[in-house]
């Protein structure tokens, strides 16, 4: 005869009321901020690769006649810039440029310290170790610095801005990622899954890793707004891209000298960094909550 | 006589202690044995090793002494496969039973996940496992797609606890399992232990510093004191007349739910705080806080001496005619 | 009957709710009881019974989103829940000490601990800085806390758990207060610990004559330590009564299943008789009695109506339909 502990008349839990599939879609879907950010960076994006067919003029056409025309004049809904160059062209085809270098060496940085910093914090020891020096030396330089140098080595270029602060990047995001790994690997149910049998490479890629996704991928909007900035400071030193490539903080730095003549070459471009830079980060807010199960409505 | 399950010999584990020369002996030569269909308690306060001693039976933790062997094979000596292997035939559910669950995996998921790390079954005959057990201990089938910060304690533990039963162990390590839940749910958890328990003829081993509940459910107790046992003998033997100084101390220490029996004027106090072993000091460790304490004492760590069958403390004050029994 | 001018504590139908009147949960439902000088009432019941949010209503320390909606609290005449923040201020540490469960974060980590002893002493009294931190050395010695000379400049890392709740203890009680508030004090710390802190409790509430409002859900230390006791359950009390008669003598279905599960908890030849179910969720109630869908004497009437805190006999009340029948019947 079974024990009434083992035949449970009335079950503990209340029925669930509906199908859960795509929980985190949904979840995503019900934060409006991350939506109209992830709204605007699309626009902002698709503005940018179908520059030629949204722009009547060139980001190279100057026109000595119309320089510093300002806000609103016909022809130049933007006005243009100290060579009289069109700012709404300026700007798209300059976006092509900022959000490249914003964006790719922060997702290649993010997924080679995620990496580093798994490994590092999950197997501890002798590769910890290795690893963490290794990363030390490259933290000991300033990132500028570093990213002159590394730069300096190469051409000058976008390949050049994107392979530097990739490198710089590295060693923060594995710290990071190596941080959140301890403390996950403290948790209770790593132990269980070791006490299952878990081999260290299985919990590490099935229990540590979802884990530590989150930190890191809020980290890396955040980051991408700066990067924007960083990518421009090193053109402005002669190692990015050249003028008259257009790029967004180069037209941030270009356009200072004539701040008080024509505001509007340095201030649009500097809006339009700010903008990203918010939208990223309210997108990665949004994709942190929406993985978090917690945020499962019932 | 029942087959000894689990033995455990001499087990010691150190860790450097913070800012001196010397280790802390956080486990410092315990041994014990199992026997099938037996529920074994293991009590003590704060710092006395209970829970190192289960991570190093459970190999979680390198032991830098000793031997764990179940049903006759060696344990820490196996190999990385072999270990594996034997990890089916003994589990652990923790204290904290919400951090003990993955929260980003289903509660199906989550009790299923044994079978997956050790490569058995498939999807599909993993899930129906989860599902059964999930009815076993008394919650819905349907509740497999809930996430664990969905259930309460009670039904988090449950949920423990089908995770443990889903490699059908023969021994499964409670560590304070029921000590975080309130008393009408801690009851009904122990009522599922013990029904388990008779239902797959498991054994158990239950680490609590509720003594309380300890006697309710063990046949036979073990009391650690800064990484040794102390005592050791049946439930009845070991509460009824204890012989370790203690032993007594715990027992006189409980607050009694009859205030008849027991007003705070007559709980027991010991006098002195548990002050961290830091290395052997040479004498019995609890020599500075026993009121029985004398010479012999402080000279030489007490080895556990025979009281009765089965029955056996680590007191001097049982040495005048008896025996040393093997530690 | 108790003489009136005993009495330090008033409490009359205390409400309290989480949020608004719509959305919100009702945690404290008309709960009134009061404390007596010298003498320690326990308040006992399980998570979420509402025992620490009456706790934290009557000392005004709850958050928003809780808030008291209804009830008096009476101390030496004057109506707490009519004071403004600065005089509650002076209320709290001066005339009620609070002791609460958790040590470890009810303590600054970055002061040493007579800092934070001597801080109370110079909120409430007007003690200068020098006569605080004296104070506070006297106060560590009579809590326990040996060489508290030299202990007074140490930080909380560097005390044991209970070593801290001495501390904490000594805190509270350093401006004399007529009343003591301790939630769940033992609850962290071993069963030995806890046996000389309960008896330091119990020392010092008799030196100082105050009244000790024990909140646990601990039966073992409500008999050890109570005078009165009162059971809560889903946000209301179930049954009051005198501690010899409380476990002796319940009336109410759950304060009889809650010692039956004690009981068969601690003593192998009682058969362990679980209460089954779990507590209500309190955002949406049942109608009826709360304990109606858990308890093994459970009738139709039960489902219907809810049952009020009545008299059953001297000093002792009970809340249950079947109780007060039994009473009526005679």
């Amino acid at each position: 005869m079974t024990s009434p502990a083992l035949e449970q008349t009335e079950p503990l839990s209340r029925p669930l009321r509906s199908p859960r599939r795509f929980w985190r879609i949904k979840a995503f879907l019900r934060n409006w901020t991350a939506v109209t950010a992830a709204a605007f960076l699309l626009v902002v994006l698709l503005a940018s690769v179908f520059a030629p067919f949204l722009s009547a003029h060139g980001p190279y056409d100057a026109d000595n006649l119309s320089r510093y025309v300002p806000i609103g004049t016909e022809g130049y809904l933007l006005g243009t810039d100290q060579q009289g160059r069109d700012m709404v062209a300026r700007l798209l085809y300059g976006g092509r440029i900022s959000l490249l270098v914003g964006i790719l060496p922060t997702l290649t940085a993010s997924a080679i310290g995620l990496a580093l910093g798994l490994l590092a914090g999950y197997t501890r020891g002798l590769a910890d170790h290795v690893i963490m020096r290794c990363l030390d030396v490259v933290f000991a330089f300033p990132m500028v610095l570093l990213a002159i140098a590394i730069a300096g080595a190469m051409q000058p270029g976008v390949t050049t801005e994107i392979i530097s602060i990739t490198v710089i990047l590295i060693p923060y995001f594995a710290r990071l990622a190596r941080t959140a790994t301890q403390d996950i690997a403290a948790m209770p149910y790593i132990e269980a899954a070791r006490a299952a049998g878990g081999s260290p490479a299985d919990i590490m890629l099935r229990y540590v890793l979802p884990n530590v996704f989150s930190p890191v991928i809020v980290y890396a909007t955040t980051l991408m707004g700066l990067m924007i900035v960083v990518g421009s400071g090193l053109s402005f030193l002669g190692l990015g891209v050249q003028p008259p490539t257009a790029d967004w903080g180069a037209m941030v730095a270009e356009g200072r000298v004539v701040l008080r003549r024509a505001p509007h070459v340095t201030v649009l471009p500097g809006i339009l960094i700010l903008a990203v830079s918010l939208a990223f980060n309210f997108l990665g807010d949004g994709i942190r909550d929406a993985l978090d199960p917690r945020s499962i409505r019932r | 006589m029942a087959e000894t399950l689990l033995e455990v010999a001499h087990l010691i584990k150190a860790y450097p202690a913070r800012g001196k020369g010397q280790k802390v002996q956080a486990v410092a030569d315990a041994s014990l044995t199992l026997a099938r269909g037996e529920t074994l308690g293991l009590v003590g306060e704060s710092g006395c090793g209970k829970s190192t001693l289960s991570r190093l039976i459970l190999s979680l933790v390198a032991a830098d002494q000793g031997a764990v062997r179940i049903a006759g094979a060696d344990f820490l000596g196996a190999s990385r496969e072999e270990q594996r292997l034997m990890r089916r035939r003994i589990q652990i559910v923790f204290q904290d039973a919400l951090s003990s669950l993955n929260p980003r995996m289903t509660v199906g998921v989550n009790i299923a996940e044994p079978m997956r790390l050790q490569g058995l079954g498939t999807q599909a005959s993993r899930r129906q496992e989860a599902r059964q057990l999930l009815a076993l201990v008394g919650l819905r089938a349907e509740d497999e797609d809930r996430y664990p910060h969905e259930f309460s304690g009670g039904q988090c533990q449950r949920i423990a606890i089908a995770r443990a039963l889903v490699l059908k162990p023969d021994i499964v390590i409670f560590d304070e399992a029921v000590s975080a839940l309130d008393v009408s749910i801690r009851a009904q958890i122990l009522r599922l232990i013990l029904d388990l328990q008779q239902k797959f003829g498991l054994s158990y081993i239950f680490i609590s510093h509720d003594l309380s509940v300890v006697k309710r459910i063990c046949d036979r107790i073990a009391v650690m004191y800064l990484g040794r046992i102390v005592e050791i003998g049946s439930s009845d033997a070991v509460c009824g007349s204890p012989r370790h100084p203690y032993t007594e101390a715990l027992l006189r220490a409980i607050p009694i739910a009859d205030p008849r029996r027991m007003r705070v004027e007559n709980l027991g106090l010991i006098e002195g705080d548990t002050v961290a072993a830091a290395g052997p000091s040479g004498g019995c460790a609890f020599e500075p806080r026993c009121p029985h304490r004398f010479a012999r004492c402080g000279l030489s760590v007490p080895p556990l001496f025979d009281i009765a069958a089965g029955h056996r403390a680590a007191c001097f004050l049982n040495e005048t005619d008896r025996q040393q029994g093997d530690p | 009957m108790t003489d009136g001018s005993d009495i330090t504590l008033e409490v009359k139908n205390l409400t309290t709710r989480f949020g608004s009147a719509k959305t919100g949960v009702t945690v404290v439902d008309g709960v009134s009881f009061s404390l007596k000088r010298g003498r320690t009432t326990a308040l006992v019941g399980e998570s979420g019974c509402g025992k620490s949010a009456t706790a934290l209503s009557v000392m005004q320390l709850l958050e928003p989103p809780g808030e008291v909606i209804a009830g008096e609290v009476r101390l030496g005449g004057v109506d707490l829940m009519r004071l403004g923040d600065a005089e509650m201020a002076e209320v709290r540490g001066r005339r009620i000490g609070m002791v609460f469960q958790d040590p470890m974060t009810s303590l600054n980590p970055l002061l040493p601990i007579g800092d934070q002893i001597a801080e109370t002493l110079t909120a409430h009294t007007d003690l200068s800085r020098h006569e605080a931190k004296q104070r506070a050395v006297d106060l560590l010695t009579r809590v326990g806390v040996a060489d508290a000379g030299r202990r007074v400049h140490d930080y909380p890392h560097h005390f044991s758990g209970g070593m801290r709740q001495r501390v904490l203890i000594a805190a509270a009680i350093s401006c004399s207060p007529e009343i003591i508030i301790a939630d769940e004090p033992t609850t962290a710390l071993d069963v030995t610990v806890q046996a000389k802190i309960l008896r330091l409790l119990y020392d010092l509430q008799q030196a100082m004559h105050a009244s000790l409002l024990l909140i646990t859900h601990d039966l073992g230390v409500v008999a050890a330590m109570a005078d009165e006791v009162i059971v809560m359950y889903a946000g209301r009390i179930v049954e009051r009564a005198d501690v010899d008669t409380l476990f002796h003598r319940p009336r109410h279905p759950y304060t009889k299943a809650l010692l039956a599960c004690v009981e068969g908890i601690s003593d192998r030849a009682a058969a362990l008789e679980p209460i089954q179910g779990m507590a209500p969720d309190l955002k949406d109630p049942p109608p009826g009695c709360r304990f109606a869908p858990r308890c093994p004497s459970v009738r139709d009437v039960c489902r219907r109506q809810d049952p009020r805190l009545a008299p059953y006999s001297a000093r002792h009340d009970v809340a249950c339909l079947l109780v007060g029948e039994e009473a009526a019947n005679g």
